[in-house]
């Protein structure tokens, strides 16, 4: 019970300094919203054509501004030493890992809300669709598990912008993959069947590797 | 006085046993052999880079020994690191707070991270203590240095802390400031165990039960602060670093 309390503790720490200064949401948003304005303009495609090339245009999107916001996730723990404060408290290391994906979780998740509004609109393509909601979801999680892991393990390298990316793309292939096909399969106006296997492997990467970050964390984060 | 002897008189809040640091290649701590019976008060002296901030990150759980042993309230960090950390209250160079966050919602976060009961009494009585009560509203990166300090004590002394660790706790304060942080340790550190890392001789005398002077990585001299006087610590100190410089 208290590891929740910690966990919710942290996260909320996260949000209310982040709804307070907006510094990582608006950064990301424009930046997203960038890419897909520069794509739009880019490929003027017709309608067919843009169905098929628009998935792997949303998921730039989403990668690129995630990993901006996750490359900013522990700045402010290393401002005036806070990740030394957390790490005296009496609490679970893999509480500040959860506390801290679920606080980059919110942010993510509240980017990508806006992001798909304007894809659509842009686009002009179905974009809140339930099987392409749960896609987004489910490979949001993997990226935030994989990406607050990588995050930690970035802050105390001196050129931490071009770590993270470095180690943490490789990585997220899968996620990316999946997720473009199964969105690709959706526009194309396929039923749940046919995303299932998608669907099923980016469940197993969430779990695979919320769990190994879940148990790696405390080893990357002591020193 | 050495270790062994102080130990034999009262139970021990923080002992040290062989305690090594090494940051690859270079060795900070070299063996330090510490103890600081309960409710006294221990000032550690010594030169910059004598590894005074690296030995209050050993005993706060803060960092790992490379080798050597921990030992708070005769329990030992490594296989009790979360009792032991909620025993004890750290005061570092940095404050550890979150600027982007109100001087109570600061309070609050680490309330609710150390399980503190009643914290809303809590923290209110903190904010009064040290005199930021109203400024509870104000963001943390909005106060001067030395507002910035007694919010730190006030985290660090919010969960009650046994012992209270200070690293160099009157660095950039103003004879008021130093005055304040002192006037709240007096009243909120009465009968805990304070280590305090400084460069100031008068204060080690005049606060500290006893003394140690840490050089090249090792506790080179430990004794009781009414064993001494200032001309004499300070030729002491002198003597020491000296030898330890040669």
């Amino acid at each position: 019970m208290k590891f929740w309390t910690h966990v919710a503790a942290i996260a909320w720490k996260d949000i209310l300094s982040e709804l307070r200064t907006r510094e990582i949401i608006t950064s990301v948003l424009v930046f997203a919203v960038l890419i897909l304005v520069i794509f739009n303009f880019t490929f003027n495609a017709d309608s067919s054509l843009m169905r098929q090339i628009a998935p792997g245009i949303l998921w730039v999107a989403f990668v690129f501004s995630g990993v901006l916001a996750l490359n900013r996730a522990f700045i402010p723990e290393k401002e005036e030493g806070c990740l030394d404060g957390l790490m005296c408290c009496p609490v679970e290391r893999e509480a500040i890992y959860v506390g801290k994906a679920l606080g980059s979780l919110f942010f993510m998740l509240l980017v990508e809300v806006v992001v798909l509004s304007v894809f659509a609109l842009l686009f002009n393509i179905a974009a809140f669709q339930p099987e392409i909601i749960v896609v987004t979801l489910l490979a949001t999680i993997g990226f935030v598990a994989v990406g607050t892991l990588f995050s930690a393990m970035a802050i105390n390298t001196r050129a931490r912008e071009m770590v993270l990316p470095i180690l943490f793309l490789p990585i997220i292939t899968p996620v990316i993959i999946a997720a473009v096909s199964a969105v690709t399969l959706v526009l194309d106006a396929k039923s749940w069947g046919d995303i299932f296997s998608w669907l099923v492997m980016l469940i197993a990467f969430d779990v695979i590797f919320t769990v190994v970050s879940f148990m790696v964390f405390p080893y990357i984060i002591e020193e | 006085m050495s270790s062994d002897a102080v130990s034999n008189i009262t139970p021990l809040a923080v002992e040290t046993r062989s305690l090594v640091k090494a940051f690859g290649n270079s060795k900070v701590l070299r063996g330090v052999d510490l103890c600081a019976p309960t409710g006294t008060t221990l000032a550690i002296l010594g030169a910059n880079g004598a590894g005074k901030t690296t030995l209050i990150k050993l005993l706060s759980g803060i960092m790992c020994p490379s080798s050597g042993q921990v030992i708070i309230t005769g329990l030992e960090l490594k296989d009790n690191a979360r009792k032991v950390r909620s025993l004890l209250g750290l005061v570092a160079h940095q404050s550890y707070l979150y600027g982007n966050l109100t001087a109570w919602e600061n309070l609050d976060f680490y309330a609710r991270m150390y399980g503190v009961e009643k914290r809303e009494t809590r923290i209110s009585d903190m904010l009064k203590l040290v005199g930021l009560e109203v400024h509870r509203h104000s963001r943390f990166s909005t106060f001067s240095r030395g507002m910035q300090q007694r919010m730190a004590l006030a985290r660090a002394l919010l969960h009650h802390p046994s012992i209270l660790l200070l690293d160099e706790p009157e660095t950039g304060l103003d004879q008021q400031g130093l005055g304040a942080i002192w006037d709240i340790l007096r009243y909120e550190g009465a009968n805990r165990t304070i280590i305090f890392a400084s460069h100031s001789f008068e204060r080690a005398l005049s606060v500290c039960d006893n003394i140690a002077i840490l050089g090249r990585g090792r506790i080179v001299y430990h004794e009781q602060a009414c064993n001494l006087n200032l001309a004499g610590l300070q030729q002491k100190y002198a003597e020491l670093t000296q030898v330890v410089k040669s």
